[in-house]
């Protein structure tokens, strides 16, 4: 977030409502979540690709103190990504082309997970692949492994059996890349979709068909950027993904529908996510968690700002839990 | 643990560890005009306090729906007076984001985030060093040639721009090294012609022995290849499109040749100052590098 003048600095405590000091202390709202099974301490974490490995923004602060961290896809085989530039600056976002940059499953298990562990940060694992069997092989070289809280298949990828098409814009590539995933893992699965379908709540119904735990909403857009002089695409791989506050009511849109049509399948919520009414109101649309993504390359510290506002912001409507949020979007009758 | 601390008791808001980057509201202590460029010295002790040479900060902007910080490189570092400790930036005013820069003043605050990134190693033997600095480039190697300076280093400086405004800060060049030279495109200032035109007589009077470069990609991968050619180590302070500045994102990488291997290395934490002759300039794809054989094609 673009600011000229200091912002309120962030609350030291987490549990500190305002006027405790005039009011009886009341108890601290209970920011705890269930996410299909597994609890987290609070609905704040990241969204894959937004937040490293987690030892960057732990720099800054204890990233333990958040939900859970997404960290950034994982593949079967290191990749180097796409070329520069990956990355244009538009209204209210950006696009991104990184290709899904990372040195593999093999490197991520053996240095930073053992980093994740050792300072207790719930992490979910985010995979990435361009096969059935790719999702297959990376589920299983996750089966059994300690400290991982969930997975999060990103199935917002290319499939190369299929010409290319994302597999989250079919039902039945959606099944079967997650069946692959649930038949391997005993911790719960979210599938991440794209929001570039018609009928959202379809490939979510088929992700859920395919065992998957929940849902994680939404990816980024697909955009494109051109150069008015030159004619060129400004990203180096021509398109790329639309991130940021500009895409957040196509999130609420799609939490909304999904949640409607299976009110029942916990939602991991993410998009243009940057302040605490941004993170109620994906709650309020059905989001169970909610992630922040891209307001941490504007500010290092968006994440933790947001999860220090949350207490004061339920207490100010005496509301105790934050689990009794979840889709409470008044309709019109 | 309290993600705040309070590194002076001076400045609360202040937020990070007791190492590392940090996040800090400044003051504006002083905006100017040099040359063609702007500066903006901010009151910001705690990151003065980290910095080396090298280094960058990154700044939010308030400019119609952009949501990312701006990376600069530091270009100087005060660290003594009754303001405890600053540092400057230096800029071009020319994008939407630093012509907003341009128009701060005094008393205005701004949010900073750094030092980020890898500065320019120092050597350990008080060898002579060639710095290389194209453009607005210029600042952070006076920032280094004081520094180098200061150790006992002989320092030789060779800036080079389009234009002789575009060269920055003529006197302090002069003031920090031992010999300033500069060139133009133009020849409205020193020597008509490019950088790596007048390297090889500043190194043979200098004995240079280390070369240090900030700048335009181009220009860098033509004092990195120079360098390589005579044997002489180079240190360089790569540009790539940026989002984040703290390694999250991995849009800023640059291609690096490692164990015979190639690799894309983030330009914000494992630089922005990477060994000249590993980086892989052929491989490079920054629009400012697209331009410049764009131009070498239509001559």
């Amino acid at each position: 977030m673009a600011i000229s003048r200091p912002s309120p600095p962030p609350a030291r405590t987490a549990a500190a409502p305002s006027g405790a000091a005039t009011t009886p202390a009341e108890p601290a709202a209970d920011l705890r979540v269930d996410l299909g099974g597994v609890t987290l301490a609070n609905p704040i974490v990241t969204a894959s690709g937004t937040f490293g490995s987690g030892r960057e923004i732990n720099q800054f602060f204890d990233v333990n103190r958040l939900g859970a961290v997404v960290v950034k896809s994982i593949t079967r085989h290191p990749r180097p990504g796409l070329p520069t530039p990956r990355m244009v600056e538009t209204s209210g976002g950006m696009l991104n082309a990184i290709g899904l940059q990372n040195g593999g499953i093999d490197a991520w298990l053996a240095e930073d997970l053992p980093w994740l562990r050792q300072h207790g940060v719930p992490a979910i694992v985010s995979i990435a692949g361009n096969t059935v069997e790719d999702y297959q092989v990376l589920a299983q070289r996750l089966r059994g492994v300690e400290g991982i809280l969930a997975v999060e298949a990103n199935i917002s990828c290319p499939n190369v059996e299929d010409r290319g098409t994302v597999f989250a814009c079919r039902t039945e590539a959606t099944r079967e890349a997650i069946r692959v995933v649930t038949a391997n893992l005993s911790v719960p699965v979210f599938a991440k979709l794209t929001p570039d379908v018609t009928d959202i709540a379809a490939i979510a119904a088929s992700a859920r068909e395919a065992g998957a735990t929940g849902v994680s909403l939404i990816n980024t857009l697909l955009g494109m950027a051109i150069d008015a002089e030159t004619g060129r695409p400004r990203l180096g791989g021509v398109t790329g993904g639309l991130s940021g506050p500009a895409i957040k009511p196509v999130a609420v849109r799609a939490i909304h529908q999904v949640h409607q049509a299976l009110p029942d399948i916990p939602i991991i919520g993410m998009g243009g996510v940057s302040t605490v009414t941004d993170v109620v109101e994906l709650i309020r649309a059905g989001a169970t968690a909610v992630a922040v993504g891209t307001a941490t390359f504007g500010n290092p510290m968006a994440s933790l700002e947001v999860l220090e506002a949350l207490p004061d912001w339920l207490a100010a409507r005496g509301i105790d839990r934050v689990a009794d949020l979840r889709g409470t979007v008044q309709l019109p009758g | 643990m309290s993600s705040q601390i309070t590194p002076r008791g001076s400045d609360p808001q202040v937020f990070g560890r007791e190492e590392g980057p940090l996040r800090a509201f400044c003051e504006v202590l002083g905006a100017k005009r040099v040359g063609s460029y702007w500066s903006l010295t901010f009151v910001a002790p705690a990151i003065a306090e980290r910095a080396r040479p090298g280094q960058f900060v990154t700044l939010a902007v308030d400019v119609g729906g952009a949501t990312l910080r701006r990376p600069f490189s530091i270009a100087s570092v005060s660290q003594q007076g009754p303001w405890a400790g600053t540092i400057e930036i230096v800029f071009s005013g020319v994008g939407q984001g630093t012509h907003w820069l341009a128009q701060r003043g005094k008393h205005d605050v701004l949010d900073l985030v750094g030092p980020l990134g890898r500065g320019f190693p120092l050597p350990n033997r008080q060898v002579p060093a060639l710095l290389v600095g194209g453009g607005y480039g210029a600042a952070p190697m006076l920032y280094l040639a004081r520094t180098l300076g200061a150790r006992g280093h002989r320092v030789d400086v060779v800036l080079g721009a389009r234009t002789a405004e575009q060269i920055y800060n003529t006197i302090e060049a002069k003031r920090a090294a031992a010999s300033a030279t500069f060139t133009t495109d133009d020849g409205s200032l020193g020597t008509q012609g490019i950088v790596t035109d007048v390297l090889d007589g500043v190194a043979e009077h200098g004995r240079s022995e280390v070369v240090y470069g900030c700048g335009p990609m181009p220009m860098l991968a033509g004092v990195a290849r120079w360098a390589a050619d005579r044997g002489l180590p180079s240190q360089v302070a790569v540009e790539e499109a940026m989002a984040c500045g703290t390694g999250v994102c991995m849009t800023c990488v640059v291609p690096v040749r490692r164990k015979g291997q190639r690799r894309n290395v983030r330009a914000c934490v494992e630089g922005p100052v990477l060994n000249g002759a590993r980086v892989d300039w052929d491989a490079v794809r920054s629009p400012a590098m697209a331009q410049h054989e764009l131009d070498e094609e239509t001559g």
